[in-house]
């Protein structure tokens, strides 16, 4: 699958080169390629990438796979403005795992961050700011996640918990 | 902050901090910004969001794929459909299925009416901001005519959900063409008279003209979009690089400027309203003629004849309402160009009838997140015209 | 005894007139500003939302009167006091006509007819920038004492351009007395041009009244100087924590200004009472044939009404103005009526504009107002007073 993604890819390859284990798999499914990237490498590959002109970070989410092993697929969209390319990274997180932040890479990475915090628990270790983006500072749970009811837990706020 | 600690007692006490909204009559909505001030000089500015989310994302989840639509409609609730939009060419994608001409025209017709009817708000509630009460109420005189033609197509003012996957919900109704061309007949010198009023009035051009000024590699890598990048030099519209929904057969120009302050940024939305209407205009001359919906049964709903006379058709309509339709597993990011910027829908599908994620990437989020540093360093009243300049919506911030 | 009497029925009189046009001003502002909108403004409560004012002021009248806990009580409440008190308290000088006989007794239309007329104003008018202050900090609340800040430099910075403007007027008429300034103005160029201070040789006072225009919006708080106010910004200024019947004081205050400042200008400016062109070419009858117009405009309009019920209000107001054309179609009135007609359609006028102006133009930014003080408006105003005492000095005033 990835061989056939670098084959369309220069800067793939290029970066398959350069850093052999980062990237662990890939495709290119209606149009749109995907990278499956170490989280343990994400900045790297994120610095990497932005040098190489993917000046845009699209948007930063997560997609919970509960109940299947690891849970977690934190997306990054990149977007290549000079070429009009668009890339796609997917790291996989297990529940109680974080990964590196980007927001170093692209400002822009800051919110995308706290939202993925606060709507799927998912921690960005080097985050200059990992507070809560929409929800209440003293909310607890994470909303996006699979195993959170979609009509909410009757005492959601810890104040009414703890009262 | 521990930055503050080291000042001299003395300035540190001049500070006063703020805070704006999330109620006051600026903030167009439910934002709220902690501003720091020395005198009138913002010194730094903390957006806070998340007083309108609706964990609309969350509800996507429970939903039918089609059922989806009606939600994406309260996202952006001044571009309803172009986020109808964006949601169904997401889905159509992962389906593979191609609509009709038709559809495609009267998609890209009406969404360029959506541009304007937001631009016109935008206009309006700008001029407001910085006082010209009237040129809001000239704008809202504009916009109750586009609302007029989306409620002749849906039934509907706001909240249309007129584009369904597969087409349209319902065929265009008679004489629809008459009633859009009585409003680009007249649209265009309703422009000029917001220009007379605006565009060289010397109030406005000291309220506007070096406000708010960002660098470009600053707005791409604060991940902003839409008419602000292109009004601080960069020719990039979805609408061209990436066309969807036939846009690459009209003729159609991105008007930019380059010197990215307040000003420039009216300027390329007035400019943006001129060439929509020149597609909608092209749009009514070239409308194709055809089905409204992809021939497409068990996804599409069949037509009410067909449901009386045909078991089949009957059959299809009591499975998609009851039970959906299911969607082949994979993923597809989306991106239309909405009128405040880049407007994408991430949809993942696990191959069942609702959607595993629905992921809205909103412009007005991104575009927020440059709020601080346009408006550090400038007066409260630059906080105002930045804010109007910038355009967002809450709904769209805060999902 | 007379003495007493006359001055307690003139100020009674004043009182009432002045308090129905506060009222009513408010009426007609949001009725102009709606059609320059394209919107019909007030017009359920009434006919022609004619009694919009007083469901308004009822309302303000009824509501809690809400104190909140924060504020310096004494001062908060004496602000809107001071601003209603000031602002009214100019009227005592001025005169909206000249001395006439009524009932046999002759009187001037003036409370006061104080010699330092002008000086008077001026000190209480630059007296309301206390109201504002003492609001705004007596708040106890950022907006407020924001709004407040603004609202002191403001008024502080455009009363020299404003005193100035009036100086030059003053240079021409030499005296302080508002009643011989106008009376001063009398007379006409080649039988047709009036003496009024803006054309008045050997220094027309244009370049002042313009100064003199904009300064009073700027004193005023009005668009597009209404900064202390500015909603967008600061909530409502210095009276973001007023309700109720002190909310309403500073509105009336606004607008009592609004007057007292056309009423200055028309004064110093505009030759007061004094008709526009010489009674010998029919001046005098110039109500009768506005007055008769408006009824009949009002009744073709009546008649062919779009709205039912404007075919019964519309021929009701066309009787109200017939009425009033024929009131001044009487010569034995013209001495009594007219001189006030020519005095309030100035005002009027003025007023107008300040509606006009509000339903047009963008606000300016603080720093912005403040350079357009003391960079273009205040060197004007020097400039075209040191012009003045020139042209006064070499080929004599009056």
């Amino acid at each position: 699958m990835l061989s056939r993604v670098l084959a369309n890819h220069p800067v793939v390859a290029e970066l398959a080169a350069q850093d052999p284990g980062a990237l662990l798999d890939g495709k290119l499914d209606r149009g749109e390629t995907t990278l499956i990237v170490a989280p343990a490498r994400i900045r790297e590959v994120c610095q990497f990438l932005k040098q190489r002109g993917f000046t845009r970070l699209s948007s930063i989410t997560a997609v919970d796979w509960y109940p299947a092993e690891p849970r977690f697929e934190v997306v990054y969209h990149l977007h290549n403005l000079g070429e009009n390319v668009r890339l796609r990274l997917k790291c996989r997180l297990t529940e109680n795992e974080s990964i590196a932040s980007v927001s170093a890479v692209w400002r822009a990475a800051n919110w995308y961050e706290r939202e993925v915090w606060d709507l799927f628990g998912i921690r960005f270790d080097g985050h200059p700011n990992l507070r809560r983006i929409l929800l209440p500072e003293d909310w607890t749970d994470h909303p996006l996640r699979k195993d959170f009811p979609v009509h909410g837990r009757r005492y959601g706020y810890a104040r009414e918990e703890a009262g | 902050m521990s930055d503050e600690i080291s000042l001299p007692a003395e300035t540190a006490a001049r500070r006063l901090t703020l805070n704006m909204g999330p109620q006051h009559p600026s903030t167009h909505g439910v934002l709220r910004m902690v501003l720091e001030l020395d005198g009138e000089t913002v010194v730094r500015a903390e957006p806070e969001i998340g007083f309108l989310h609706t964990g609309i994302e969350k509800e996507c989840e429970q939903k039918f794929y089609h059922q989806v639509v009606t939600l994406t409609d309260r996202v952006d609730y001044l571009a309803p459909l172009s986020n109808n939009l964006c949601y169904c060419l997401a889905v159509e994608k992962l389906l593979g299925l191609e609509v009709p001409p038709l559809a495609r025209w009267m998609r890209v017709m009406l969404t360029e009416l959506t541009r304007l009817n937001s631009h016109l708000v935008w206009l309006g509630t700008h001029a407001l901001d910085i006082g010209a009460m009237s040129v809001f109420l000239y704008c809202f005189r504009e916009r109750e005519e586009i609302l007029r033609i989306f409620e002749m197509f849906s039934g509907q003012r706001m909240m249309t959900s007129y584009f369904r996957i597969g087409g349209l919900a319902l065929e265009p109704p008679r004489g629809w063409h008459h009633a859009v061309r009585r409003f680009i007949e007249t649209f265009p010198s309703r422009l000029d008279e917001y220009e007379e009023l605006l565009t060289r009035n010397p109030i406005w051009l000291r309220r506007t003209k070096g406000i708010a000024v960002v660098p470009l590699e600053d707005l791409i890598e604060l991940g902003v979009t839409g008419p602000m990048l292109r009004a601080a030099g960069l020719a990039w519209d979805i609408r061209k690089a990436e066309p969807y929904s036939d846009y690459d057969k009209f003729d159609f120009e991105i008007p930019t400027r380059t010197e990215g302050d307040v000003y420039a940024r009216y300027q390329v939305r007035l400019e943006e309203m001129r060439q929509s209407t020149r597609i909608v205009r092209q749009a009514l001359e070239g409308m194709p003629s055809g089905r409204h919906v992809a021939d497409a049964p068990g996804i599409v709903l069949p037509d009410r004849e067909k449901m009386k006379t045909e078991m089949e058709a009957l059959i299809y309509h009591f499975k998609i309402v009851t039970e959906g339709f299911r969607v082949p597993p994979g993923e597809v990011y989306q991106a239309v160009e909405s009128p405040r910027g880049e407007l994408a829908y991430y949809v993942v599908s696990d191959g069942g009838n609702k959607p595993w994620r629905v992921y809205m990437r909103t412009p007005s989020f991104g575009n927020l997140q440059a709020l601080p540093a346009m408006i550090e360093g400038g007066l409260i009243a630059d906080v105002v015209a930045a804010l109007g300049s910038m355009d967002f919506v809450l709904g769209d911030v805060d999902r | 005894m007379d003495y007493y009497l006359i001055t307690a029925i003139k100020a009674a009189a004043l009182m009432g007139f002045l308090l129905l046009t506060l009222l009513y001003l408010q009426w007609i502002e949001r009725k102009v500003i709606a059609h320059v909108q394209v919107r019909i403004g007030p017009s359920r409560v009434g006919p022609h939302g004619l009694l919009q004012p007083v469901a308004d002021s009822l309302k303000l009248l009824l509501k809690e009167d809400l104190v909140p806990p924060h504020v310096n009580k004494f001062l908060y409440l004496l602000a809107p006091f001071l601003a209603v008190t000031l602002a009214l308290l100019s009227y005592a000088v001025i005169p909206f006509g000249p001395e006439i006989e009524i009932l046999g007794v002759r009187t001037r239309l003036q409370l006061a007819d104080l010699d330092i007329a002008v000086l008077f104003v001026l000190a209480v008018s630059s007296m309301t920038v206390y109201a504002v202050v003492l609001a705004g900090w007596a708040s106890n609340s950022k907006y407020p004492l924001l709004g407040a800040l603004r609202s002191a430099a403001q008024m502080i910075s455009y009363e020299l351009p404003l005193a100035l403007a009036v100086a030059a007027p003053l240079l021409l008429a030499n005296t302080l007395n508002l009643r011989e300034i106008v009376e001063r103005q009398h007379g006409y160029y080649f039988g047709l041009l009036p003496r009024w201070n803006v054309f008045q040789l050997p220094a027309p006072q244009i370049v002042s009244l313009v100064v003199f225009v904009i300064a009073m919006f700027a004193e005023t708080n009005r668009v597009p100087f209404d900064l202390p106010e500015a909603e967008n910004e600061l909530v409502a200024g210095f009276h973001t924590e007023y309700s109720s019947m002190k909310f309403a004081a500073f509105f009336m205050a606004e607008y009592a200004n609004m007057i007292t400042i056309s009423a200055m200008a028309t004064l110093l400016f505009l030759g007061g009472w004094l008709p526009p062109w010489p009674a010998s070419l029919g001046s005098n009858w110039a109500p009768t044939v506005l007055f008769g117009g408006a009824g009949a405009l009002a009744l073709y309009h009546g008649l062919n009404a779009a709205r039912a019920r404007d075919r019964r209000t519309l021929p009701v107001v066309a009787a109200g103005f017939f009425a009033l054309a024929l009131l001044f179609a009487v010569p034995r009135f013209h001495p009594l009526l007219v001189p006030p007609f020519w005095f309030l359609a100035k005002v009027g006028l003025l007023l107008w504009i300040f509606m006009w102006v509000r339903g047009t133009l963008p606000r300016f930014r603080y720093d912005q107002l403040m350079r357009f003080a003391w960079g273009t408006l205040f060197p004007i105003a020097v400039v075209n007073l040191v012009v003045t005492a020139l042209l006064v000095a070499v080929f004599g005033g009056a």
